[in-house]
């Protein structure tokens, strides 16, 4: 097995008496992306400062590479990670080629390298403007452009997405597969959005710095044992009459059925029984619902907690 | 040594970007040569006068000037990164805290120091032509000197400053309140343990007491060589006791070096 790129062990991080993040234990392989979800102070931020050796952790081990980020031997694969914090505002007065390359050069790169990423990430016709005259978007490319700097091995990007526009958005991901498949590691950290599923191969939930779930998308599903919903068309109130299909019509809409993983083929099968029926819709359980179900359980194990 | 050079050199070409180096040299061009040429006009004279009267003139105006222009170009240079997230991204690159102040600190000291030989040697050199005395070249190189190294300190000082607080303009008030300070309370505080207290103070714990301000020990070094009559107030018994050149320079560059010094130490274990 290959050392992965990330991983720590129990590693937590308080500052006085509250804790940031309690012990988590993670690991990240070559060319895994990593989504990070969690509201606002749930420890997000913290863990990608300890990971980036910015902050040292109060307890637990941090490794990036093989070593430990906030340490002297670290100091050269810093070269090999990028990061786009959450909030940046870069220098209003500089241009946005300026910016790019007084970081690239920071990184020993110059600045034909920081007109080639303005080129991927698409500003090239602003490259000579202020920063203070860029949108939101622009600005969050210019970002970008700076976390791609010397194609990292590891990418931690904070709401990447913020900003940009549909279009942008889809460049972005697309990007990430690039780089995921050029073997580089992404830890995508973000309030949960749509669209994000298909580009990440685990999903870590944080809620006030604990690990509240990580696995693949499909196990945290499974494990979160959320139903499948079914929609039929056509059939007119038939399901409520049949006899095994009438428990799982949802509460709120007679044409929907609200069924188990399990049994998720029988129920489909006894639809397509049917003759009059048009048209089935099945989705499952989809991120957010995840993200829900998994804060909402948190939710309650707190407050059965402060009943005992 | 070459991400403290590429530090510096943003840094200093902010300055010039953003008019520091030439507001801050026109004002001590101006002044200079203001003063070289129009200083005697109260005693009823008109163009170059003593040499004296024209450093001493010059001294108890850049006293006030210098270290307020340091503190304004230098306060948020540490907080303002921090507002604007740079801080923070700057610090997950392959650049250490110190490499960072480093940086800074030259590319902005440059700026200052850079000024300060425009503007003040340009009246030297106006001087020099009109008296072909060489006496204005050593005084004004001495001059220039210390004002670079006021500069310079009072840069470290705004560091200590920009690290310490959270907010912009937090910073911007303790920048004043130090100024303030420095260059006004301490003298009046000096005085009036002078004049209040009877036997309160030798002349040597003066001079020891004003070796806690960088700019009393400019204004030591400017205005000991020169006649006591263009020189009035806690200053003029402070200079009979005088220590030498040599020894105000260095305690002049140790106000240069500990700021900066106490200013890598406190970066160091400043909260991110």
């Amino acid at each position: 097995m290959t050392t992965p790129i990330v991983s720590l062990t129990d590693a937590g991080k308080s500052y006085n008496k509250l804790d940031a993040l309690q012990s988590v234990t993670m690991t990240l392989g070559e060319g895994e992306v990593l989504g990070l979800f969690g509201h606002n102070g749930a420890g997000k931020t913290t863990m990608m400062k300890l990971i980036l050796g910015v902050i040292s952790p109060s307890r637990g081990q941090v490794a990036v590479m093989g070593m430990a980020p906030d340490s002297k031997e670290a100091w050269h694969s810093r070269t090999k990670i990028g990061y786009l914090p959450e909030n940046v505002s870069f220098y209003e007065q500089l241009t946005g080629l300026e910016v790019l390359t007084y970081f690239a050069k920071l990184k020993g790169f110059n600045k034909k390298q920081a007109i080639d990423l303005l080129e991927q990430v698409g500003i090239t016709h602003a490259m000579k403007r202020q920063v203070k005259t860029y949108s939101k978007g622009m600005r969050q490319r210019l970002g970008l452009a700076q976390a791609f700097i010397g194609e990292p091995k590891l990418l931690l990007l904070d709401e990447p997405t913020v900003g940009l526009d549909p279009i942008a958005t889809g460049d972005f991901y697309r990007t990430v597969d690039q780089l995921k498949s050029q073997g580089s590691s992404v830890i995508l950290c973000s309030h949960v959005l749509p669209g994000v599923e298909q580009h990440i191969d685990r999903a870590m939930i944080l809620s006030s710095g604990q690990l509240l779930a990580m696995g693949s998308l499909s196990e945290l599903r499974q494990q979160a044992a959320l139903p499948v919903q079914i929609k039929a068309h056509g059939l007119n109130g038939a399901m409520a009459n049949h006899e095994h299909l009438a428990h799982f019509i949802s509460p709120t809409c007679s044409q929907t059925l609200n069924v188990p993983e399990a049994e998720k083929i029988s129920v489909l099968k006894t639809l397509l029984g049917f003759e009059h029926i048009e048209d089935v819709h099945v989705e499952s359980a989809n991120l957010e619902q995840v993200y829900q179900h998994y804060l909402a359980l948190h939710a309650q194990q707190l407050q059965a907690k402060g009943q005992n | 040594m070459k991400q403290i050079f590429t530090v510096a050199n943003k840094e200093f070409h902010d300055g010039l970007r953003n008019r520091w180096l030439v507001s801050i040299t026109l004002i001590f061009a101006l002044l200079s040569v203001g003063l070289t040429y129009f200083g005697a006009a109260a005693s009823g004279e008109m163009g170059v006068t003593s040499l004296s009267t024209t450093v001493a003139s010059l001294a108890s105006l850049a006293v006030f000037l210098i270290p307020l222009i340091a503190l304004l170009l230098s306060y948020d240079s540490f907080v303002g990164e921090q507002e604007s997230g740079t801080l923070l991204l700057l610090l997950s690159y392959p650049l250490s805290k110190s490499q960072l102040l480093l940086g800074k600190f030259i590319g902005q000291g440059s700026i200052i120091a850079l000024a300060t030989l425009i503007g003040f040697g340009a009246s030297a050199v106006l001087l020099y032509f009109q008296l072909e005395d060489d006496a204005i070249l050593s005084a004004f190189s001495l001059f220039i000197l210390s004002a670079i190294l006021l500069g310079l300190s009072f840069t470290a000082i705004s560091y200590l400053i920009s690290l310490s607080v959270s907010e912009k303009s937090k910073a911007a008030g303790f920048a004043l309140i130090t100024w303030f300070l420095f260059a006004l309370a301490f003298d009046l505080a000096l005085l009036a343990l002078l004049v209040g207290v009877e036997d309160g103070i030798s002349q040597t714990g003066l001079t020891q007491l004003m070796m806690l301000n960088p700019a009393d020990i400019f204004r030591l070094v400017n205005l000991a060589g020169l006649d006591s009559s263009d020189v009035n107030g806690a200053l003029a018994v402070a200079i009979n006791a005088s220590l030498s050149q040599g020894q105000l320079i260095t305690a002049l560059t140790a106000w240069v070096a500990i700021p900066l010094t106490l200013a890598i130490f406190i970066f160091k274990r400043k909260k991110l």
